[in-house]
């Protein structure tokens, strides 16, 4: 059995409270969910490496997210629409986003379903459902409840998840986003990743209510707090409210406290906000040593299976990345494609004169 | 007078008004504790504390409207929106109230305040931290809009932006924050309003430009200047106010005139620069007014730079322009 690190909160559960709680397959629903929190572990630290080093433009890890993250999407089906905030990449792959086209995206080459468009880690995912994303913090929060009218108004069996922090909550579209959802009762579920900053914002200096949750009371929205680095609590709540959303019971809303166990992102420095002593209580919530601790302890799976699984996935990480490293980036017609389904004047212009304009070096 | 970087002009203006007004409060996302993400108001919040640097929720429209508010009040705000490309849930409170206050209230209630915002691209920043969207302000009246390009322009902008009486759009080009360097006046040195800088002189084109575009023009007229090409180049710093006479005059002298933006082409503020001269110069130009500018997509991350001008884009359209017969 590996050591589980010092100051670790153990997960409380027994085999009879995890059957109760996660279902039939629960044993190897935990194997598989282990094995997509330790991707995404290893996938945030290989990243950030590669960011430092230069090889990469950005990156925004999730760390500390992954047992949210992998506890839903666990749970989706093919029909399920998500509207993701910052940091929902893993659930994306989750769910069978191909993991060479999101390391294409993280590379920007030529490559990305989204040729080099967007920053890294804002991946768009239309094979399984995954929404395209802006930067813009709230907007996915309103699109959700459009998306659930759609899925109502169709009697389409699919429900829509929309992601967002806790600083997502005090803007404008958190609000309009409930309130319609509140009001059409939408099969939509709110999930807040309340990882307790924004940026270097501390939840506290974000609004004056103290559980986040409660916000959905004012737009008539059952919703509850879980500890989000609990797998078992994340799945076995989020499971509840799905049932609920798909019986017509309505909208949802869940926050997941977490804890942000690395910076904002490549760009941030939080040794200049994060008290001292903070990054110890966030250790004794990571969910991967969570996680791993009842996996031991339930002797689910062994130290060889896990080293087995750790090097499959970073075997499987570095051959994406030397794919996506030595792809070409995207070719300059791509500048002028898609703004409109045709580029229109002075757009055709400037593709027909790019050569002239840009051709080598001057004079 | 100290060198210093862009940024750094940023955050002395802040200090200084800071220092000599108590009314003067900063206001924004992570502009408290952090100093901003670009520390641009770096020190600020321990010099003068959590009640006059403020570090707000993320809340574009509140930052904003909470301005106009303490602007009412005749506290003077100066908000920081993180990124250009994130003013947009504030584009309500910007277009509907801080500009039509004086107005609508024939004068009893002008709302005087600075927001603060990097804009522009070269940082690898994609979609949503690149954009360069001055046009939209510049084309709603009871708006001044001001786009430094030097240490001492960014101070000295800033500070009559903060003690002037009118909302103004302060826009920062982040990706020469820390490359554009130069001498600091000491103290309040301000910097007029509507007075463009002539940033190289010349005889045969005259260029227009403002803010991260400035130092790419003075590139590209060292590289025509070798082919015996004298362009001018021309610094706008305020596009509102705008200075009339030093576009006229500088394309009287030159009749040719090439202007140069970081925004799409179609509608943007180049439009109004050619329209400017093709209603007031027309007799003068010896060659059509051409704009070198980014395409009229939204804004790209691996290939910002082929979208952005670059010197070698603006040097060929220069030279075009003056070879044109
Ligand atoms: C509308 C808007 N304002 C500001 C920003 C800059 N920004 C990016 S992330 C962020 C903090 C987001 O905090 P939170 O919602 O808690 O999500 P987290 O990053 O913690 O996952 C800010 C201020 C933005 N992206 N969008
Ligand atoms: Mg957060």
């Amino acid at each position: 059995m590996a050591a589980v690190p010092e100051g670790v909160l153990p997960l409380p559960y027994g085999e009879r409270d995890l059957a109760e709680l996660l279902g039939d397959g629960w044993k190897e629903m935990l194997v598989r969910g282990y094995r997509w929190v330790l991707f995404g572990r290893l996938m945030d630290s290989r990243f950030l490496g590669l960011q430092r080093q230069g090889r990469v433009g950005f990156y925004g890890p999730a760390t500390g997210h992954e047992a949210l993250n992998v506890g839903c999407a666990l749970l989706l089906r093919e029909e399920d629409w998500v509207f993701p905030g910052l940091r929902e990449q893993l659930l994306a792959l989750v769910r069978g986003l191909d993991l060479q086209a999101y390391v294409h995206h993280l590379f920007g080459n030529g490559l990305d379903p989204s040729l080099g468009r967007q920053m890294p880690c804002h991946p768009t995912g239309r094979p399984v459902a995954y929404v395209s994303m802006a930067s813009t913090v709230g907007t996915q929060i309103v699109q959700a409840a459009g998306s659930a009218y759609a899925q109502k108004f169709r009697n389409d069996p699919g429900a829509t998840v929309a992601f967002f922090g806790d600083g997502a909550t005090s803007t404008s579209d958190f609000h309009a986003g409930m309130n319609l959802a509140g009001v059409y009762q939408l099969p939509v579920l709110f999930v807040c990743a309340n990882n307790q900053w924004a940026i270097s914002v501390p939840v506290r200096r974000q609004t004056a209510v103290p559980v986040l949750a409660e916000k959905s009371k004012a737009y008539g929205i059952p919703g509850e707090r879980i500890d989000g680095t609990d797998f078992v609590r994340v799945y076995a709540t989020l499971r509840r409210a799905f049932e609920d959303i798909r019986t017509g019971h309505g909208p949802r809303m869940v926050e997941a406290l977490v804890y942000r166990m690395n910076p904002h992102s490549s760009s941030d420095d939080p040794t200049r906000y994060v008290p001292s002593g903070w990054m110890k209580e966030a250790q004794a919530h990571d969910p991967l040593a969570r996680l791993e601790e009842l996996m031991d302890r339930l002797g689910l799976l062994s130290s060889e299976q896990k080293e087995a699984m750790r090097k499959e996935i970073e075997d499987q990480l570095r051959r994406a990345i030397a794919a996506a490293e030595v792809a070409q980036p995207p070719t300059p017609d791509t500048l002028f494609r898609d703004t409109l389904s045709e580029a229109v004047w002075p757009l055709t212009e400037e593709r027909d004169t790019f050569d002239r304009d840009q051709g080598g070096h001057f004079p | 007078m100290t060198e210093a970087t862009l940024i750094q002009g940023v955050n002395q203006a802040l200090r200084i008004a800071m220092a000599k007004d108590p009314d003067v409060i900063v206001l924004g996302e992570d502009v408290g504790v952090n100093g901003g993400v670009f520390r641009a108001t770096d020190g600020l919040y321990k010099e003068f504390g959590e009640k006059r640097v403020i570090d707000t929720p993320l809340s574009e429209n509140g930052i904003v409207g909470m301005a106009i508010g303490m602007a009412l009040q005749g506290l003077k705000p100066v908000a920081e929106i993180q990124f250009m490309d994130f003013i947009y849930p504030a584009f309500d409170q910007i277009v509907s109230e801080a500009a039509k206050f004086r107005y609508r209230s024939g004068g009893e209630f002008p709302s005087h305040l600075v927001i603060r915002t990097p804009y522009g691209g070269g940082i690898k920043g994609g979609l949503y931290h690149s954009q360069s969207t001055e046009q939209l302000f510049t084309s709603t009246p009871g708006l001044k809009v001001v786009i430094p390009s030097t240490p001492a322009d960014a101070k000295g902008l800033l500070l009559t932006a903060i003690f002037d009486e009118d909302p103004v759009i302060f826009l920062e080009p982040k990706r020469i924050y820390r490359t554009a360097t130069g001498e600091l006046p000491e103290g309040d040195a301000r910097v007029p309003f509507g007075k463009a800088r002539i940033a190289k002189e010349g005889s045969d084109v005259s260029v227009f430009a403002y803010g991260a575009m400035v130092p790419q023009c003075v590139q590209a007229a060292n590289v025509v200047e070798k082919m015996g090409i004298h362009a001018e180049v021309i610094d706008l710093r305020t596009l509102v106010p705008i200075d009339v006479d030093a576009i006229v005059g500088s394309v009287e002298k030159t009749g040719r005139a090439v202007v140069v933006h970081e925004a799409p082409k179609f509608s943007g503020f180049g439009a109004e620069i050619s329209a400017m001269i093709a209603e007031r110069c027309l007799y003068s130009l010896k060659a059509p007014v051409l704009r070198v500018t980014g395409y009229d997509t939204p804004f790209p991350y691996t290939l910002e730079n082929l979208y952005l001008p670059s010197v070698d884009r603006i040097a060929r359209g220069i030279e075009r322009t003056a070879s044109a017969t």
